[in-house]
């Protein structure tokens, strides 16, 4: 342990703390911009500046670490003024037009500023402005870019990507693409975690509600919502709600609400992938030497966008079974619109997503196969939900809590936890377990693999035979699973990637506290949801079993595979590609 | 009435004189990487706070250029910018009245040619490819040798762990700590406080404190086996390398003793035998094989070695004497540096004693022969350059030290010839004044001066004016020559010879240690590559945490001398080492730029290659 004072305080904290954590830790409150724990400690912003006796200059308390008897002041005169000037200084290159801006009242600039009182700046005020193509899913505007550097250590560090770059020096020195690369040209997975991460409005999410809302106004269109796990893990942050008043009953009616002809479930289609996917493992594990190992798992856009950009030697290996939005777009415009009786163009797909990479591949060549346009027509994240639901003027306390609309709006607790790391491998292995044996196993026997980091690995047995399953959130995390695969390290025969660090509840387009960890409170919801469901097994979805009967006769069935399945070498990622 | 007054400072000027100071040691610790646009629009500027204003190219003209530079820097700017920039620049260039406006307009001129793709880039992506050095000293050393990581160790008397961090990247930490010409320096940051760390003298300590230090464990045997042929920096250098990486290794060496140009080139009053053999014990240590006096192309042939071996590295250095070409050159007395020097590396001594010499050359060899004569207790020792003494190749310290030593210096003398006696023996050299003039390939180039030519009187002529590669047997068994040097490529690889590296002096002609270094770093990283691996060398030395203290200018503690009187009688090294108050103090000047500035953001620290 390491003995230090700070603002008169003896606090002793282990060896290799940082000041700003020991101080933190001990109460005591120094702002930051630039900081985020375990992503980024660059010291660039130079508010969380301290002083610490015997030292000729006041230090970064994010990059510095505690030494035995340091004595620190977190708000001498010194301290106060160099952070009053250097939040000046932000601001003055920082587009503050903040009542038209995506984090307004959610921005850590604006709270520091607020916070110090800062009522006029004293510098002319000189604003970058780049181009940026405003119809990729992913939008940067520079003019509110305070160079916190936290895009690129995120996509660097956990990400592994690294698409953001510094670019230029001095006063130019921005945030940008390396090289002379677009956007359009990069490697970008489209996982959003550099939105999450921004600590301001420079990053963000194309918005995509107006589509939405021309279609609700629209009276030819039916508009059929989908809203997947994650959302109701997380929907309830932005709209200031806690988790226990906003439960699944009043999302539902919240989006009903909208004025949108269906509200269902993307549950339904998890339960389909599972059905799907399963089946495909169990076929070519009969069939193992035709095929490339193990079989990665394709629901998560992010990660089949990383992996065709970084190894797009390994697509086969991608499960060719579509991820449940996709299959649920597929059979909005087919079984559903046959059932009732509803013509497919005329029918408005809409999901609502905690993804960025979402709204991609809702445009990916194959996402037709319905034949009435694409399956999707809009993908919105759960931020733009909450926006439209505050521009619709709805007054989500006072709604009472609805049920899904019947047909597509039933899943099961094997669905609902493909929000969070581990979650389709869980329910996947559930449903293949009964598939060869019969019988359904505990469906808390796989409970081994769930976590919020890292990379975590099970087995089950299959009539004797063991299949080796991993599941990994977050790029780095996957680099390093894919290259042991690849080197011999590791052998599996079934793996589970999620881009996002926590998976889904985690994802790119979930609501944002700046700071703030939210898997462990966020995937508990659904693990709770799961428990208490009817059933906990995808095959047991009486609907499922409907859907099967009547239309798509089982698994893997010709039809499936027009509808359900997809083919991953039908486009490519950049460095690949040849656009 | 008075009409003259003292010309004495006034209070506002020493302000101005200041800044001018803190300009200057800003400029010569030359911050690089910052882009070339904003570094020419700054330099307009301050020409401009030195124009008089009188005439219009100045006055206005460095001002529009400015503000076309500040366009493009801000992205407003076109194409048709630079086109506008360099013809104003050419008219200014062509018209100003004065240097202060000439002089700005050829610089931004030589910037538009050397950097037009910054320009360009500026102007259709609204920023430049410049990348920022994060820690300039590591930067450009070319071992890239973790300084501020050895300086923060030694600061916490960590010796042990300082040198093998240093032989991370270098293993000739001892030889290096004695006779580095050490670049890092040059590009210390402290210097825009106050002067550059005395990183070399702190590498001393750290080897001296340190005592013997085991080399670092090995990876298992791959079974592969290496030939290198030559034993200098950059083999040693190349075979320790590949030996942590678990391949076999053989240095093939011609003389009776590892080391190279270190042993049969430096004279042991800069590099002591046991200072440079505290660096090959430990290369050996780690499992390196020799071969003394073999050399390659009389007791085995190249292709023998290439059947025999999966990889082959040539580092034969640049052992060869360049000659004059003047008449007398091949009377009795005439001898060539080179050979000099390995005679004493063989511990051969020639006697010099009452003799009068005249070297011939203004580089660091002419130093090390003159000064090598000074201590054979030559009688006087004379030192012919063509040019002057500024321009001399040789690092200052050593023209100042052979100076101090007694050595007399002759610059603007160009050798016309040599006389001998009757027997052969040389006994004067004829040299012919020159005038330095204009600039050739950046360098002031010396000119025939109107006077008469001069004789010299003198028993032995040393010449020390370049030296040769001995490539002639490689070139005949096919490899490439450029030059005397051998064709390799900047990973090492000979061209067209699957498996052949080459690397050091014998590729890129005489250098320094640091560079052979780095060239035996490069060809142990590739030939490790060409046999199908990719071992990494890391160590997992924990470096101290940085701090904000002694950031206040303070003086560089220099390293001392013996003194010339003193020194001049023996070969014991010449240079004390710093004390341990001193290196104390050296270590907390350095500015940690590991940890502060870009340092933070990445690059501050390579942990494995």
């Amino acid at each position: 342990m390491v003995n230090l004072t700070i603002d008169g305080k003896p606090v002793s904290v282990p060896e290799g703390t940082t000041i700003l954590e020991a101080a933190r830790g001990a109460g005591f409150m120094i702002p930051s911009l630039c900081y985020q724990k375990d992503v980024c400690d660059v010291g660039a912003c130079r508010v969380c500046v301290v002083e610490v006796e015997g030292d000729d200059m006041l230090s970064a308390s994010c990059n510095m670490k505690v030494t035995d008897g340091m004595v620190i002041h977190t708000n001498s005169r010194r301290v106060k003024e160099a952070r009053r000037v250097n939040v000046e200084l932000a601001l003055s290159a920082h587009n503050s037009d903040c009542t038209a801006c995506v984090r307004n009242l959610n921005c850590s600039l604006q709270q520091i500023v607020s916070d110090l009182n800062i009522l006029e700046s004293p510098y002319t005020k000189k604003v970058r402005y780049d181009k940026w193509p405003k119809d990729y899913p992913l939008i940067r505007d520079s003019s509110k870019c305070i160079a916190c550097m936290r895009c690129m250590m995120v996509c660097e560090k956990i990400q592994s990507l690294g698409v953001w770059d510094t670019r230029g020096s001095a006063v130019h020195l921005t945030l940008g693409l390396p090289g002379n690369k677009t956007i359009n040209e990069s490697e970008c997975a489209l996982c959003g975690q550099c939105i999450v991460h921004c600590p301001v409005g420079a990053l963000y999410a194309r918005p995509d509600t107006q589509k939405v809302f021309d279609a609700i106004h629209d009276p030819e269109k039916v508009v059929v919502v989908q809203i997947a796990p994650a959302v109701r893990a997380a929907w309830n942050e932005g709209v200031g709600l806690n988790r226990e008043e906003a439960g699944v009953g009043k999302l539902v009616a919240a989006v009903r609400a909208l004025g949108v002809d269906y509200v269902f479930d993307t549950n339904f289609t998890a339960d389909l992938t599972v059905m799907e996917e399963g089946s495909e493992l169990l076929a070519r594990l009969a069939d193992k030497g035709s095929h490339a190992w193990p079989m990665f798992t394709s629901c998560c856009p992010g990660w089949v966008r990383f992996l065709k950009s970084q190894y797009p030697e390994l697509t086969p290996n991608l499960s060719t079974a579509k991820s449940p939005q996709q299959m649920f777009g597929a059979v909005t415009k087919s079984w559903f619109a046959q059932r009732t009786g509803i013509d497919p163009a005329k029918i408005f797909s809409v999901s609502i997503m905690p993804c960025l990479a979402k709204k991609n591949e809702a445009t990916l060549p194959g996402m037709d196969s319905a034949g009435s346009g694409q399956d999707v027509d809009a993908v919105i994240t759960t931020r733009e939900l909450v926006s439209m639901l505050k521009t619709f003027m709805i007054n989500i306390e006072a709604l009472k809590e609805e049920r899904f609309d019947d047909l597509l709006g039933e899943g099961t607790g094997a669905a609902v936890i493909f929000g969070s790391m581990g979650g389709v491998m869980q329910a996947a292995l559930r449903s293949v377990h009964c598939l060869v044996t019969g019988q359904n196993p505990d469906p808390d026997a796989f409970t081994a693999i769930r976590g919020f980091e890292g990379w975590k690995e099970t087995s089950i047995s299959l009539d004797g035979k063991k299949v080796r399953a991993a599941v990994a959130s977050g790029l780095s995390n996957a680099r390093e699973l894919v290259e042991k695969v690849k080197s011999g390290e590791v052998k599996y025969d079934f793996v589970e990637i999620m881009a996002c660090p926590g998976g889904c509840v985690c994802g790119g387009g979930q609501p944002i506290t700046d700071g703030a960890e939210f898997a462990p409170e966020r995937a508990p919801v659904l693990y709770d949801l799961d428990k208490g469901a009817k059933t906990r097994f995808s095959h047991e979805n009486p609907s499922i079993k409907k859907a099967y009967d009547e239309f798509f006769e089982k698994p893997l069935s010709h039809r499936s595979h027009e509808l359900l399945h997809t083919d991953h070498t039908a486009w490519t990622m950049p460095p690949h590609s040849n656009t | 009435m008075e009409r003259l007054f003292l010309k004495t400072a006034q209070p506002g000027e020493n302000t101005i004189e200041d800044i001018y100071a803190g300009l200057k040691r800003r400029v010569a610790a030359g911050e690089r990487g910052v882009c070339p646009v904003d570094l020419t629009a700054v330099f307009l500027r301050l020409c401009q706070s030195q124009s008089c204003g009188k005439c219009t190219p100045c006055r206005v003209g460095l001002d529009r250029m400015t503000g076309l530079l500040e366009g493009m820097l801000g992205g407003s700017g076109s194409l048709d910018d630079i086109r506008l920039l360099k013809r104003t620049a050419s008219a200014i260039a062509d018209s100003a009245d004065c240097a202060i406006g000439f002089e700005a307009a050829k610089v931004v001129l030589g910037c538009i040619g050397t950097y037009y793709k910054d320009f360009e880039t500026h102007i259709t992506t609204g920023s430049c490819l410049a990348k920022h050095q994060a820690v300039r000293c590591a930067w450009n050393c070319p071992a890239q040798v973790d300084i501020p990581g050895y300086i923060a160790l030694c600061g916490e008397g960590r010796y042990v762990d300082a040198v093998r961090l240093i032989r991370k990247d270098n293993p000739l930490p001892s030889t290096c700590a004695l006779i580095c010409e050490h670049p890092c320096e040059d590009f210390c940051r402290r210097g825009i406080v106050d002067q550059a760390v005395n990183i070399r003298a702190i590498k001393r300590s750290a080897v001296e404190k340190a005592g013997v230090v085991p080399p670092e464990a090995g990876a298992p045997s791959t079974g592969k086996r290496v030939a290198v042929v030559g034993g200098g920096p950059a083999g040693l250098s190349a075979a320790y390398y590949l030996t942590l990486m678990g391949h076999q290794v053989k240095i093939y060496e011609k003389r009776g003793k590892l080391g190279g140009m270190l042993r049969y080139g430096i004279p042991l009053y800069r590099l002591p035998d046991q200072y440079l053999d505290y660096d090959i014990d430990a290369i050996l240590k780690a499992g390196v094989d020799t071969v003394m006096n073999t050399e390659i192309g009389k007791d085995i042939s190249f292709e023998e070695l290439r059947a025999k071996y999966d990889s082959v590295l040539i580092t034969i250095g640049a052992h060869g004497h360049k000659s004059l070409a003047i008449p007398g050159e091949e009377s009795t007395g005439v001898i060539s540096a080179v050979k000099l020097l390995s005679d004493m590396g063989d511990e051969i001594f020639p006697v010099f004693a009452d003799k009068n010499i005249v070297v011939i050359g203004g580089g660091n060899v002419a130093m090390d022969a003159a000064r090598t004569s000074v201590r054979l207790g030559a009688k006087s020792v004379k030192c012919v350059y063509r040019r002057r003494v500024e321009d001399m190749t040789a690092l200052r310290e050593e023209v100042e030290g052979a100076v101090a030593e007694g050595v007399d210096i002759m610059p603007l003398s160009a050798p016309v010839r040599i006389e001998s006696d009757g027997n052969g023996n040389a006994n004067a050299l004829t040299v012919q004044p020159q005038m330095i003039g204009t600039y050739r390939a950046g360098r002031p180039a010396p000119r025939k001066a109107d006077k008469p030519e001069e004789r010299i009187e003198c028993d032995i002529v040393i010449v020390a004016i370049g030296q040769a590669i001995q490539s002639e047997y490689f070139s005949g068994c096919g490899l490439a020559l450029n030059y005397d040097m051998l064709e390799a490529e900047l990973s090492c690889a000979v061209p067209g010879m699957p498996g052949v590296f080459a690397g050091g002096d014998c590729t890129f002609g005489p250098a320094t240690v640091i560079r052979a270094i780095e060239a035996g770093k490069v060809s142990a990283a590739n030939i490790d590559n060409y046999l199908g691996y990719a071992h990494k060398i890391t160590l997992g030395v924990e470096i101290p945490p940085a701090s904000q203290k002694h950031k206040v200018a303070c003086g560089r503690a220099t390293s001392l001398e013996r003194e010339a009187i003193d020194r001049k009688n023996d070969f014991e090294m010449f240079e004390r080492a710093l004390s341990e108050q001193e290196m104390h103090q050296e270590c907390a000047r350095c500015l940690r730029c590991d940890h502060f500035g870009m340092g933070t953001l990445r690059d501050g620290r390579v942990y494995q290659w």
